[in-house]
């Protein structure tokens, strides 16, 4: 018998977008998923305004040391528990952004030093599609 | 009071508001599967309120550090508590048949005290936005309460003065629908608008407004907190349509064929309300006073005078 608040969880993730120095593209694709087209309301799947609400952080971009303090307070911000996901190659591992001056590097490596219990789920692809966006999101929520 | 029938009155209260709270998550449902249908898309599943409030009901509250927390704390109560005593005399008043003098202006009281307590929450949060969003409500609150009490005094004065929901209910069912009159029918226009901005749906949701003010109101909100408002307003999304339908429809009866005909006239409410929602942009909220004070008021005291004149 599975916990309600974790069935909850589960059905009804509130996903809120934190654009983190990227190039703009995985942005695109998430507002593509959530386009009537992919109907992600079918999982409970649902934008929000505010970190306050957010079950699910969808992280894009090689991030910088300008994001970095701000990444930090609005995980602080986020109720627990939450899902962080990496969405894209940058935000994977950087990619060719990753001796620049001003990366601190990719989003799990910064996640083990903001709280090192943080689920952290990875979509690869640059940028995603819609499709392995929406596939990401139903695996993570599945190994919880 | 006795012991026993205290007992009575509790058990009525609780299954007021379970009545209350199961209809107003099936109401909610519907208006996301209507929504979705309206745009062409498949939608949630029936059981996606009840997840979203267990989930929130899991989630750890977190109060910001520039919160006045006794405040933050206290509204989504408030609130709730609210929503909870409206549900019982309305609800239970037509399961009982029970009556008190005055029921319907407690009712209209009890019905505005959400927005209030989402204007304290939202003032305790210390959160810019938020007391944006507190200012609107409040404005908003103002703007469309008058036209909806003027509406209010009309149908009382068709149905003999009396402030009493069971005689609104026993007038209409000798006299006939309250809609079907030409005072009627403006009145049960403009409540259902003067409804549409009470329950914060899109027009005139700029208290909330997620592109503008993130969440407006409820920005700071989470977890249980955030469960009790979303529980409260579903709670009115029920009560609201349900009280249109006592106003103009003739009311609800619960036996036989009587049963279909509740649930066709209670949707009949219901879905004007969302695809009113989903066919219009949102309205600045200087716009939406101006909307009320000016149009709907006018309409609604042109249908008092008409009241007066026996039409």
């Amino acid at each position: 018998m599975m916990k309600p608040s974790l069935w909850g969880l589960k059905k009804s993730p509130w996903v809120y977008h934190v654009a983190l120095s990227p190039c703009n593209n995985c942005d695109i694709e998430i507002l593509d998923v959530l386009t009537p087209r992919f109907d992600v309301e079918r999982f409970g799947i649902k934008l929000v305004g505010t970190p306050r609400h957010a079950d699910a952080l969808l992280v894009t971009g090689s991030i910088n040391r300008h994001v970095l303090p701000r990444f930090v307070e609005l995980y602080r911000q986020t109720a627990k528990p939450c899902v962080v996901f990496a969405v894209g190659s940058c935000a994977l591992s950087s990619t060719m952004f990753r001796d620049s001056y001003n990366v601190v590097g990719p989003l799990d490596k910064v996640m083990k030093e903001i709280d090192p219990n943080a689920i952290v789920a990875y979509v690869p692809g640059c940028p995603p599609k819609p499709e392995a966006i929406i596939a990401g999101v139903v695996k993570a929520l599945k190994a919880l | 009071m006795k012991s026993g029938e205290k007992n009575v009155v509790i058990g009525y209260f609780f299954i007021s508001v379970a009545l209350v709270l199961v209809l107003g998550m099936a109401t909610s449902w519907v208006d996301r599967k209507v929504t979705a249908l309206v745009q062409a898309r498949v939608g949630p599943p029936w059981y996606q309120p009840v997840a979203d409030i267990a989930k929130l009901l899991g989630k750890e509250m977190l109060v910001p550090e520039s919160a006045r927390a006794m405040g933050f704390a206290l509204a989504p109560v408030i609130g709730f508590a609210a929503a909870c005593m409206a549900g019982a005399i309305l609800v239970g008043m037509l399961i009982t048949g029970e009556e008190f003098a005055g029921d319907l202006m407690v009712l209209v009281y009890l019905l505005a005290v959400p927005s209030v307590a989402l204007i304290i929450g939202a003032c305790a949060s210390g959160n810019p936005l938020s007391v944006v969003g507190a200012s609107r409500e409040m404005k908003m609150l103002l703007a469309y309460e008058l036209p909806m009490l003027i509406v209010l005094v009309t149908t009382v004065f068709r149905a003999g003065g009396d402030f009493r929901i069971t005689r609104l209910v026993s007038y209409q069912q000798t006299e006939g629908w309250m809609l079907l009159s030409a005072s009627g029918a403006i009145g049960f226009f403009v409540a259902l608008l003067s409804v549409h901005a009470k329950l914060g749906l899109v027009p005139f949701d700029a208290p909330e407004a997620e592109q503008e003010i993130m969440g407006g109101v409820l920005a700071e909100y989470s977890g249980p907190a955030l469960a009790l408002f979303r529980i409260t307003k579903m709670m009115l999304l029920c009560m609201l349509p349900v009280l249109l339908g006592v106003l103009f429809l003739g009311g609800f009866r619960m036996r036989g064929w009587g049963i279909l005909w509740s649930v066709l006239k209670y949707l009949g409410v219901v879905v004007p309300l969302v695809l009113i929602r989903n066919t219009n942009p949102r309205l600045r909220v200087d716009q939406i006073t101006r909307f009320f004070w000016g149009p709907m008021t006018v309409l609604a005291l042109a249908g008092l005078v008409l009241a007066a004149l026996g039409l």
